[in-house]
């Protein structure tokens, strides 16, 4: 079946990358002109609606590889940075916030109250 | 607890089977994703933002430490060493790789525990109170009722596919701990003035971008007709339930278009058909089950020995853990010992895997073997001797689930939140951290005295905000996190809903908002012993508003 979104025009309003979970495991890809990448920086960037649709396109058709892809916004920054365009895409790519309960176990063990 | 039999086992081990298979077939492309998410949701397993997420039932919160070793042994084994325990007394898992979860599931089963049902529109776990056959003011064990209606609903090919999840809590206290009244059905035992205990049936309740509370369908109903009526309850879901919007389909939407007495005729209609036929519960089948429920063989114990009374007074930090998080047991010489999960700075409901074996040591040496898990996000050791209380006191401390805020202002429901979860507009685990540094003082926390805070990071409203005393709803505006903050909600059995305050403030702000509603607190209440939640009550949330607001 093939999804709304390929349906759907996409708009944008900048710069967007398209990305999805890896099926094995679940973690964050992004995606390339073919296949995908871990990497942001390495991500194939869309700056309008025509090239956008194309990427989400091969995403979409990739079932095996990635699921649940859809269109983020980056930022791209002097010197060809890319940096995630809003909170959730920060935090799909660096991890939560908070430190993980371990962390701090592993702190405690080192230094004991 | 609930042992299980060899059909029980049996109906585990090939589920993984199962799965095993599913997961295969997805993995060569054999499954699109589309077949198989349904599939993979009516095991537990979600897809998150980092990771896909295991969510394993723990069938009405109870644990035995064999269990508990085994969440530990997933956490570390196919995880990052640690869970998250729910507000539906399950545990989650956020950082499972699908390619190993047949091996996780696995695991599981050989212990008796699953992900069924945790996901999907079908009947989710049976949720009770976590003081369940230990508590001095319940009327008799809920959780046999909730296994009943468990195996039931398990895989029940007539309830797999209905219009949304459904949700069922049974209690058997007055005090309702288990906030039946949020459920989309509820099970509230009564003993009738000639003495037989039955159940007072309501529906409809429910949270979300709705919140209901529950209404009463049936005012007494027989033991022995539970099963068929909750069957004619959910025939009635299945059969009125809206299929065509998904933010109507829940049984709450329903209850309060027809009205609870509408419902409960259609409910009723249903019943007569089917209350004298297979679901009809003899002594036999109850008696079946019942057998299957081990009790521990309590010694013969007083209360308060000298030698208790006296521990307590010569150390002071044992006699406030006691005042906190120590119960008073139905059976003598016994106590009910709640386990924090809420240390400061922690993500409340996370435990590590080295605490979770260390509490399934302790539960074997001190509790008879079992633990719980309450929808607050605490852990319970149900079966303590007061004889036992400082050596387990003391092993507690030394993993960190002893401190002493249990039902304070740091003792926070919280969901996982943006930092974990794909609906999510904002976080709210930082919130809960910020929350318990800002009331690190344990003096000023029991100067507050009861103060039950809930946070969500979205509308679905898995922390429960909507009945918090203080409840904390992140919202997305403009990219920017911000918070509507409500007070006065109730889970207990006078639920209510909490009101909204004002206008939604920025994330850096709600902990200061926080404190000053604390603050607010101090000056408006009449005596040192009014609760917060009776000072709401009395005065309106319009003081607070104006605190909170006035420099804002």
């Amino acid at each position: 079946m093939t999804s709304p979104l390929e349906q759907k025009k996409i708009k944008v309003t900048g710069p967007v990358v398209v990305t999805a979970n890896r099926v094995g495991d679940g973690a964050v890809i992004y995606r390339l002109t073919e296949g995908w990448t871990t990497e942001l920086g390495g991500a194939v960037i869309a700056i309008d609606g025509a090239s956008a649709q194309r990427l989400m396109a091969g995403a979409v058709a990739d079932d095996l590889g990635a699921v649940g892809a859809y269109v983020a916004p980056v930022k791209l920054l002097p010197g060809g940075h890319v940096r995630p365009g809003n909170l959730r895409e920060l935090i799909r790519l660096g991890g939560p916030t908070i430190e993980l309960p371990t962390a701090a176990a592993k702190v405690l063990e080192k230094n004991p109250a | 607890m609930y042992v299980y039999d060899a059909f029980d086992r049996t109906l585990v081990t090939e589920r993984v089977a199962e799965f095993r298979d599913q997961v295969a077939r997805r993995l060569s492309g054999e499954l699109t994703e589309e077949e198989f998410k349904p599939l993979r949701l009516m095991n537990g397993v979600y897809l998150q933002l980092h990771a896909y997420m295991l969510r394993t039932a723990i069938p009405y919160g109870t644990l035995s430490s064999e269990q508990m070793r085994m969440l530990a042994h997933v956490a570390r084994k196919y995880d990052r060493g640690y869970g998250h325990f729910t507000t539906r007394q399950n545990i989650q898992y956020h950082w499972i790789k699908l390619a190993e979860l047949p091996d996780a599931m696995a695991d599981l089963a050989s212990v008796g525990m699953h992900g069924m049902q945790t996901s999907g529109n079908c009947v989710r776990n049976i949720t009770t109170d976590q003081w369940a056959g230990v508590a001095p003011d319940e009327i008799e064990d809920p959780r046999l009722w909730a296994e009943l209606i468990r195996q039931h609903v398990t895989l029940h090919p007539e309830f797999s596919f209905m219009p949304r999840k459904f949700k069922i809590a049974v209690g058997t206290s007055a005090h309702d701990r288990a906030a039946l009244r949020i459920h989309d059905l509820a099970l509230q035992m009564h003993r009738n003035e000639a003495g037989e205990t039955g159940f007072e049936v309501m529906a409809g309740g429910g949270l979300g971008r709705t919140p209901f509370l529950a209404q009463t369908i049936k005012p007494f109903l027989g033991k022995r007709d539970v099963l068929s009526y909750v069957e004619a309850v959910l025939r009635t879901y299945n059969q009125f339930g809206r299929r065509d919007n998904i933010y109507k389909a829940r049984v709450k939407i329903l209850v309060h278009d027809l009205g609870p007495e509408a419902f409960a005729k259609e409910v009723d209609a249903e019943w007569q058909n089917i209350k004298e036929g297979s679901l009809a519960l003899d002594d036999a089948i109850v008696g079946e089950i019942s057998s299957r429920f081990s009790y521990p063989r309590y010694e013969t114990l007083t209360d308060n020995s000298r030698e208790f009374v006296a521990a307590r007074k010569v150390d002071r930090r044992f006699d406030t853990w006691i005042g906190n998080s120590v119960a008073n047991h139905k059976t003598p010489g016994y106590a009910i010992v709640t386990l924090s999960l809420k240390p400061e700075g922690g993500t409340p409901g996370d435990a590590t895997a080295e605490q979770m074996d260390a509490i399934a040591d302790l539960a074997d040496r001190y509790s008879f073997g079992e633990i719980r898990v309450g929808h607050e996000q605490n852990l319970v050791l149900p079966h303590v001797a007061q004889r036992d209380l400082q050596a387990v006191w003391r092993a507690l401390d030394g993993i960190g689930v002893a401190v002493p805020n249990v039902n304070l202002v740091s003792d926070i429901i919280s969901c996982p939140g943006l930092d974990y979860c794909s609906l999510a507009n904002a976080r709210s685990i930082p919130i809960a951290q910020e929350i318990t540094r800002r009331f690190h003082n344990l003096d000023l926390q029991r100067d507050l005295g009861r103060l039950h805070i809930n946070i969500s990071g979205c509308i679905n409203a898995c922390g429960h905000h909507h009945v918090g005393h203080i409840g904390i709803l992140g919202v997305e505006k403009n990219g920017e996190e911000f918070y509507q903050i409500t007070l006065g909600g109730k889970a207990d059995e006078n639920a209510q809903l909490g009101s909204l305050i004002g206008p939604a403030v920025p994330y850096g702000q709600v902990a200061d908002v926080v404190e000053d509603i604390a603050a607010a607190y101090l000056e408006l209440r009449q005596r040192p012993d009014e609760l917060f939640i009776d000072t709401v009550k009395r005065t309106g949330v319009e003081p607070f508003r104006e605190r909170v607001y006035a420099a804002r």
